[in-house]
């Protein structure tokens, strides 16, 4: 319709050139112009997400020191706002309800605060993805960048956020009898895996959220049925024990169970291997290598639709 | 055919058939009480809570190297949403935008964050538009003179949420401005800061516009644009009214908005 009524109307004063009569796309093949906003090749993408490495991490440690920049405490919050949790989750979990159940009480809290934070790790990747793009659409409609980006500095974030917090943890553990040993540097591969996990949940749910902002709001709800479900405040087969031993078996194998054992097996002198599933590294690297890679491609997938209105 | 370029008349932007539709959540009827939403998702169709506003309409046209060309219209005629579209950073419903290389817009604010110092703002600002980190550290001292920022006092070493409006227009026009572009988009970048700036603002902007290959200004300044433009699009209602040079272009927009 808009074909009719602006070819009357447009006054076109330039002149005639020899190119006049090509189509516009014939024009732009002859001068080797590229279609604007077009998705790159998935190898040309990662090469641009790579040149981009310096915002990806400014951007995080930006929104790290934004967070908190307003409150008289600062930074403290980082590490009170984990602690804050596991209290509160000791009180009525390990106190009123006694969920630590066949665990004596210097092993329990530790597992309890271990929980809580290696799950709260995920928990805020995957909150912070969700409104990756579309808490940030000014940002994705003013600049050119990969989009990929956002999501993954989001989750680089809360990795440096736990990291933070992990002074906390380690004093616990101490105070509770584990002191360091060689097991503590299986801490290292246990997180690479789980930031890796982390990152492609977020790179999923961000382009889920940018079609679908409502997502956002049902987030919460998801995520705490996965906490409860993942035995971050008991040990799910002493729990489970009398109820058939699949559903123990499902729930030890879930991503956050497994990052959340692995970190506790490391840490807490006295959470052996007995307490994990088998093949759990395989389990760890499989979990993060199949999200990770497939969660990029997901969202690469989508990358010229990002920001639409 | 070829051979023949008149003085190198060479395309850097062609922009063919582009529609630009923007989708709207939530905004279909003046009721925003849940029942409402709620019936509106069980009815189900296209339509369901979801408005169109299609805000550009087939707009074809081809920009030179070397033309710096404005962009007039009512508010809400498509501008913005033109240049954006350009840019590559709003996809097109319908048509295409072949550009020469990537095209930048001439704008930082969304990447900048209030609670940051401005000195970290500089920084994030640069990374975001795609500089390395040596070439930030080899600008920092320009851009923040430019801005005058530390004019009065050491205002760079504090959050931007203390800044005055003024001030803060100025840090980010000066982030942004600090750039070199093939393609370069300005929207209504002119009109912040005091006098002093804006004379500043305008001789940067000549000076970009020599570094760059092709200029789109967004302007509701007709000054602004006769002093800097030599080609006009004139947009009404997300429709290319009058594509033409400048003089002719603005004594018609001028007879139409009544002047």
């Amino acid at each position: 319709m808009s074909e009719t009524t602006h070819d009357g109307t447009v006054a076109t004063t330039t002149p005639v050139s020899p190119d006049e009569g090509l189509t516009p796309a014939r024009l732009a093949a002859k001068y080797g112009l590229s279609v604007s906003g077009a998705r790159p090749s998935l190898v040309e993408y990662v090469r641009q997400l790579w040149g981009r490495r310096h915002f990806i991490l400014a951007f995080s440690q930006a929104k790290l020191t934004a967070q908190y920049s307003q409150a008289k405490l600062g930074q403290l919050w980082q590490v009170a706002t984990p602690l804050l949790n596991a209290l509160v989750y000791f009180t009525i979990f390990g106190l009123i309800l006694n969920a630590g159940r066949g665990m004596p009480k210097d092993v329990y809290i530790p597992f309890l605060v271990t929980g809580v934070f290696v799950f709260t790790f995920t928990q805020s990747s995957a909150m912070a993805g969700v409104r990756a793009i579309s808490g940030n659409l000014g940002l994705v409609r003013a600049l050119h960048f990969p989009r990929a980006s956002l999501p993954i500095s989001f989750a680089l974030q809360q990795l440096q956020q736990l990291l933070a917090s992990m002074i906390v943890l380690f004093a616990v553990a101490v105070g509770f009898g584990s002191y360091p040993t060689l097991s503590w540097l299986l801490i290292v591969p246990a997180l690479a895996l789980q930031f890796l996990f982390n990152m492609g949940l977020a790179l999923i749910v961000a382009r889920m959220g940018a079609k679908t902002p409502d997502l956002a709001q049902l987030m919460p709800f998801i995520m705490r049925t996965w906490m409860y479900a993942s035995g971050v405040m008991f040990s799910i087969p002493i729990m489970l024990e009398d109820k058939p031993a699949w559903i123990a078996d499902v729930l030890q194998w879930n991503p956050a169970a497994v990052y959340m054992d692995l970190m506790r097996f490391a840490l807490i002198d006295g959470y052996g291997s007995e307490n994990l599933p088998p093949h759990v590294w395989a389990a760890a690297l499989g979990w993060a290598v199949l999200v990770a890679v497939g969660g990029f491609v997901y969202f690469w997938k989508a990358e010229e639709r990002y920001g639409r209105g | 055919m070829a051979e023949q370029q008149q003085g190198g008349r060479v395309p850097t932007v062609i922009a063919d058939d582009l529609h630009i539709v923007y989708r709207v959540n939530g905004a279909r009827t003046g009721k925003g009480s849940a029942t409402a939403a709620l019936s509106r998702i069980l009815k189900r169709g296209e339509d369901r809570g979801v408005r169109k506003v299609h805000a550009v309409r087939g707009v074809s046209f081809v920009a030179y190297r070397g033309e710096a060309i404005g962009l007039i219209g009512s508010n809400g005629s498509g501008k913005s949403t033109l240049l954006r579209a350009i840019a590559g950073l709003l996809p097109a419903e319908r048509g295409k935008v072949y550009t020469d290389g990537q095209p930048s817009l001439l704008g930082v604010n969304a990447a900048l964050m209030n609670d940051l110092t401005g000195e970290r703002n500089v920084i994030l600002g640069g990374l975001a538009m795609g500089m390395t980190r040596e070439q930030i550290k080899a600008r920092y001292q320009d851009i923040v003179d430019f801005s005058g920022i530390n004019e009065k006092g050491d205002f760079i070493t504090l959050p931007m949420r203390t800044y005055s409006s003024g001030m803060a227009a100025r840090l980010r026009f000066s982030i942004a401005a600090a750039k070199d572009h093939d393609v370069l988009m300005i929207d209504e970048a002119l009109a912040t800061g005091d006098r002093k700036f804006q004379t500043r603002s305008e001789e940067r902007i000549r000076e970009l516009r020599k570094e760059a290959g092709t200029v789109f200004l967004v302007s509701h300044n007709n000054k602004s644009i006769r002093d800097t433009c030599n080609r006009v699009l004139w947009l009404e209602r997300g429709e290319l009214r009058m594509d033409g040079p400048t003089d002719e272009v603005l004594k018609e927009y001028e007879k139409f908005t009544g002047k």
